[in-house]
């Protein structure tokens, strides 16, 4: 079949982590005025639920675009066990330099999860809490921008 | 530009098999998909029209004319129905997200009178869903 479709394999995550929003580059009383109390030393968790975009030719034998046992296992080692129930930047070594804001941790898990080898990952989008998403596609450009010009 | 996007919900069972594959080979890809009795699930569609609204109705496409086109090409098709041996436009396929998704891509494209078919999302659970776009169009809404 040509492929003038192009299909996306959607999947949703959750882990439970922690973390505290302090920049060492700033004073404390900067720190405070920023991140309000997401700044309490003791940091503070989230269920956060990790939604995963993959691309790729849908295979005619197994009417898949990658295998999900195989997906699965693969977030499993390269986001499930590195984050959950840890202090982000305690325990994820990117952490201990730049800020854990779910904006920072969309972009670490997409370029995790870019390894994967199946498909190819089209977006990654964080949801810190119900009322709060994230969601980074890489460095490319705006992606409604390019379809309109489709229409 | 506006996109504008329906819900719609069915029920329908469904079950993973190639038959040029050997029944060990069924059972290790597809695992309890593979189950020959079928199983179930509960179904969510967002249809997602690309479109500048009228002047004078304000609508990109009428709602209700969405949802009966909806109702008429993927309910009455798909709704309590066994996808593998029920839906003609699936005869031949794994009956998966991806490809359930481009099958009724397939059926609601030509029948969008105003707008374009931007996105197909078809969630098989809250946890797993296909998107279809046109080629080049993907992308976040």
């Amino acid at each position: 079949m040509g492929e003038t479709l192009h299909i996306e394999l959607g999947r949703r995550y959750r882990f439970s982590a922690s973390h505290r929003l302090h920049s060492p580059q700033l004073p404390e009383a900067e720190n405070q005025r920023i991140y309000g109390k997401c700044n309490n030393p003791y940091g503070h968790g989230h269920n956060y639920v990790v939604e995963v975009r993959f691309s790729g030719p849908v295979d005619p034998a197994t009417g898949m675009i990658a295998n999900l046992a195989d997906l699965d296992a693969f977030v499993e080692e390269q986001v499930i066990e590195p984050f959950d129930h840890r202090s982000m930047q305690d325990e994820v070594p990117v952490f201990r330099n730049i800020v854990p804001t779910t904006e920072n941790l969309c972009r670490e898990i997409f370029a995790r999860l870019q390894a994967f080898p199946q498909a190819k990952l089209e977006a990654v989008r964080v949801e810190e809490t119900s009322n709060n998403s994230f969601e980074y596609a890489g460095e490319k450009p705006d992606s409604r921008e390019r379809g309109r010009g489709q229409a | 530009m506006v996109y504008l996007t329906r819900k719609m919900e069915f029920a329908a069972s469904h079950l993973y098999h190639n038959p040029a594959m050997s029944a060990e080979e069924n059972r290790r890809i597809f695992g309890k998909c593979n189950n020959p009795h079928g199983h179930g699930h509960n179904y969510t569609l967002e249809v997602t029209i690309a479109g500048e609204p009228d002047p004078v109705t304000g609508m990109v496409l009428d709602l209700k004319e969405l949802k009966e086109i909806l109702e008429r090409e993927i309910m009455q098709r798909m709704d309590h129905r066994f996808l593998n041996y029920e839906v003609a436009e699936l005869q031949g396929q794994i009956p998966t997200c991806e490809n359930v998704a481009r099958v009724i891509w397939n059926l609601l494209e030509p029948k969008i009178p105003r707008g374009r078919l931007y996105r197909v999302r078809l969630h098989e659970s809250a946890d797993l869903f296909a998107d279809c776009y046109r080629n080049g169009a993907s992308g976040a809404v």
